[in-house]
């Protein structure tokens, strides 16, 4: 834990140099953007890899989050500190009822990957139809450029924040694989049923990491409305976020704490890496994503930083079997 | 400590426990024999929260818990071990007992010390870092022991904790057993480890075809032509004679 | 009150629109029925069908309907491949690695095609695009007619191919025991290929069936893959009479939802319709308790 503890402060303290000693605007905004999906992953992280719950619709807490804050923000003139928990509140109680719904009725494996997806595509269609979402057109946050109002003109005021975010998904983290909580949520991952048998409340268990969860993924919405100023249906209820947000940590390791970072930089540098190969050529750098996570799957079964670790267990010798 | 009031339980047309009234004496040691199929796992599952009985009651500690869940019927006091082993694979014996340790020790230091206490009662401080699902037959059903131990029980329920292993193996998890009880923990266990009954438990029940048939001493129970029956008539040379390959049951 | 005037077009519409909802499911449920996984690859391949329809009739004038002796062959090999190539070696023989290699697939399909295609719609023109039939109670477009019709022959063709060979006794074994059909001699991978590629013959029949009247795009799969999925799961994962009911069923509400409640939001009540049953009666209509 110590080590763990001092791996995270020196990561975040060579990350907070990076505004000052990068001085690519590019690659500053790079940095960020990676920073941003490790956020999305490790809240992914939580449910699917230490709780073994699949989803593939995350995308209704990141869009929950982001919409909750804009709306506050636009419609009702709250201001976007005030609103950015209220989002987080709001992305962990979608995240609540649908593990309340799914969980209840015993949903598992591919059931309650697809019962997540229809659940984001409902909120897409729904955002599509009420008017407070702005439909289909979207919703265009006014530009007033101040710290109060968390729009930073010269953007480190964004990668602080977003540096914070990750900062605290990794400490949740963290507490989570030292705490009974994380220990019986890996648990009931492992075998539902020899949980039960050790007063393990696996309904409980799953609901509180499902809620957890979506509530990070809404603080990722809510920052996203305030990076970019624009949302609509299909940014922040489409499938791209899913995948992106169960990518990142599959690729990294899932169920680590360290994983989804290492995922979300390797994914972005080999996404960069194939603009660069292939021009800004549409589609073709989702394309490397996809034949990546197969290779994945079919190599590296437990992500980059597994992969890391048993290499590494092996030179040192440090593996015994039975 | 444990009653069973008329508990039947039946799968579609299949009546696996069929009106069974027992109980179970504090501090004592109490086994539940009866030949493959007779309906011993499935009354453990009943007892333990894992099925619901169709009739019937079940006491434990004066309290009737028939219906509650399984995880609250451990909290009362009461642990089972599963006969197909159910080891957290992906996790290191220590973490395995640790998830057991945790009922009754918010902390995680402490759980995970009182989950080495355990695994080295059980004899497992050897394999403590080891992954679970590394571990040999042998090894998975200490594991079985330890984590249900590690929960503090009034009642432990054994589900065929020594099928599968060799006549070594099969003394030491005696001993431990009988240790286990010695520290105050009442056991109820299904056994088809004849040697084991009979230097284990005090009484002994005896389930046919769901039916409860005798009850008694090991010897009694030996001498009683009911269960002679029931074993010969499905073939209780060969189970007598060492039947515990085990592959069966793993 | 709705007119029956306006009542029964829409049932009708709905009925052929589901015919190939039914078809597309079809092919995922064989799927799920046999290999136990479920297939996110599904639309990109109803989508990559769809473009290869596109082409034959823009590129050599062949007509859709036509080009079903070519397209429907092509896509079971490359199903068939797909499986034994791809999927069968990445997954390990896990449950969520599959998954996990069938969305990889699809992410792969799906951008390749963005980076082709572009992301513009497409559409074909045929002779018989705007005609319509007189059914008495209604004008229904000629190709909706057809596909309704086309889409139950397939149903009927798969049904016999099921019930009435070899190869559909192996895959109804497999399906049923796989340590079993392994025993007697079963070639497992192959009958696992076989069942993924027809499979996805299903998905190139619904292209040829689709394209007279509908667009192609590098997304268009989405559209359909979380409607098969609904209708998987309504009609019960590996049922083929519950896939056919479903579809039926899905197309009809569908088509009076979105005449009830508008365009967009009447898909929605598709989906709630999938989450009810998936949370309350998982096994489906027609499904059998796993
Ligand atoms: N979940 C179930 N569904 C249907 N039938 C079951 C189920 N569980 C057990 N059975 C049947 O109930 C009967 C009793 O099974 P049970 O496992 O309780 O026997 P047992 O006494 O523990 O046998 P063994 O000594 O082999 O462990 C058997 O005929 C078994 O096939
Ligand atoms: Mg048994």
């Amino acid at each position: 834990m110590r080590r763990q503890l001092l791996a995270i402060v020196a990561f975040l303290a060579a990350m907070a140099l990076v505004p000052h000693l990068v001085d690519s605007e590019f690659w500053r905004n790079w940095v960020m953007m990676a920073l941003f999906y490790a956020l999305l992953g490790q809240a992914w992280n939580i449910l699917g890899g230490y709780g073994g719950q699949f989803s593939f619709g995350h995308a209704a807490f990141f869009g929950t989050g982001a919409y909750c804050s804009a709306i506050l923000h636009v419609h009702y003139g709250v201001n976007p500190w005030i609103a950015l928990p209220a989002a987080g509140m709001a992305a962990g109680l979608v995240g609540a009822f649908i593990g309340f719904l799914s969980f209840r009725y015993g949903l598992r494996g591919s059931y309650f990957a697809l019962v997540t997806l229809a659940f984001a595509e409902v909120l897409r269609i729904l955002a599509n139809t009420v008017p407070i979402t702005g439909k289909g057109v979207g919703l265009l946050i006014p530009l007033e450029p101040g710290a109060a109002n968390m729009q930073f003109a010269d953007r480190t005021g964004y990668f602080y924040l977003i540096l914070a975010f990750v900062g605290l998904a990794l400490l949740l983290t963290l507490w989570l694989e030292h705490s009974r909580f994380g220990a019986r949520l890996v648990a009931v991952r492992e075998n539902e049923d020899a949980a039960r048998a050790l007063g393990v409340d696996v309904f409980r268990t799953k609901l509180a990491a499902i809620t957890l969860s979506g509530a990070l993924a809404g603080l990722g919405g809510s920052y996203y409305a305030q990076l970019f100023l624009y949302l609509d249906p299909g940014i922040a209820y489409g499938p791209a976020i899913s995948v992106e947000a169960l990518l990142v940590p599959i690729v990294g390791g899932m169920g680590t704490l360290f994983g989804p970072l290492l995922g979300s930089f390797a994914l972005h540098g080999v996404s960069e890496l194939a603009k660069l190969a292939f021009g800004e050529a549409p589609g073709l750098d989702l394309a490397l994503y996809g034949v990546l996570l197969v290779l994945m799957v079919m190599f590296m079964p437990n992500g980059l930083f597994g992969m890391g670790r048993t290499t590494l267990a092996r030179l040192l010798g440090g593996r015994r079997d039975a | 400590m444990l009653e069973v009031e008329g508990v039947s339980k039946n799968f579609g047309g299949l009546r696996a426990v069929a009106d069974v009234t027992m109980r179970v004496e504090e501090g004592s040691i109490t086994a539940l024999i009866g030949p493959n199929g007779a309906g011993k796992t499935t009354l453990f599952a009943t007892i333990s929260g894992f099925l619901r009985p169709d009739t019937g009651r079940v006491r434990f500690l004066g309290r009737d818990i028939a219906g509650l869940s399984p995880e609250r019927i451990c909290r009362l006091g009461l642990a089972r071990t599963f006969q197909i082993v159910q080891p957290f694979a992906g996790l290191s014996v220590r973490e395995n007992i640790a998830v057991g340790a945790h009922l009754h020790r918010p902390g995680r230091t402490e759980a995970l010390a009182h989950a080495e206490l355990i695994g080295r009662q059980i004899g497992m401080g050897r394999m403590l870092d080891q992954p679970a699902g590394a571990l040999t037959i042998a090894g998975r059903k200490r594991l079985e022991l330890a984590r249900a131990l590690a929960t503090d029980p009034k009642l432990l329920l054994l589900d065929e904790v020594m099928a599968g292993l060799n006549p070594t193996e099969i003394e030491e998890i005696v001993a431990v057993v009988r240790r286990i009880r010695l520290a105050g923990v009442t056991i109820l266990l299904i056994e088809h480890v004849m040697q084991a009954v009979v230097s284990l438990a005090e009484t002994t029940w005896v389930l046919s075809d769901g039916v409860l048939i005798a009850r008694g001493s090991p010897a009694e129970i030996a001498a009683d032509p009911k269960v002679v029956e029931a074993y010969l008539g499905r073939g209780a040379a060969a189970r007598l004679a060492g039947r515990e390959g085990g592959a069966a049951h793993a | 009150m709705v007119e029956l005037q306006i009542l029964l077009p829409a049932i009708l519409n709905g009925l052929t629109t589901g015919a190939v909802y039914a078809l597309i499911a079809l092919g995922l449920t064989l799927i799920y029925g046999v290999l136990h996984i479920i297939n996110f690859a599904h639309g990109s391949l109803l989508m990559l069908a769809m473009y290869a329809v596109f082409f034959l009739h823009a590129g050599l004038g062949i007509d859709p309907y036509l080009a079903l002796p070519v397209v429907v062959p092509g896509f079971f090999a490359l199903g068939y491949l797909l499986q034994r190539g791809v999927i069968a070696r990445a997954s390990h023989g896990r449950d969520e690695n599959i998954l996990l290699v069938t969305l990889g697939v699809s992410i792969v399909i799906e951008n390749l095609a963005r980076y082709f295609w572009r992301s513009d719609t497409r559409t074909i023109e045929t002779p018989y695009s705007f005609e319509t039939v007189d059914l008495g109670v209604a004008f229904i477009a000629v190709p909706k007619v057809v596909a309704f019709a086309g889409a139950l022959l397939v149903t009927l063709a798969l049904w016999w191919v099921m019930s009435r060979t070899d190869l559909g006794r192996a895959i109804r074994a497999l399906a049923k025991e796989r340590q079993g059909a392994r025993l007697v001699g079963i070639d497992v991978d192959h009958i696992f290929a076989m069942s993924f590629g027809i499979g996805t013959a299903c998905v190139a029949a619904a292209a040829c069936l689709l394209l007279p009247s509908f667009y192609v795009s590098p997304g268009v799969g989405h559209t359909f893959v979380l409607i098969a999925f609904t209708v998987v799961v309504l009609g019960g994962m590996g049922s083929f009479a519950g896939a056919l009911i479903g579809g039926l069923i899905i197309g009809v509400t569908e088509s009076l939802c979105g005449l009830y409640l508008g365009e967009s939001l009447g898909q929605i009540g598709i989906f709630l319709i999938f989450i009810a049953i998936l949370l309350f009666r998982p096994t489906g209509l027609l499904g059998h308790r796993a």
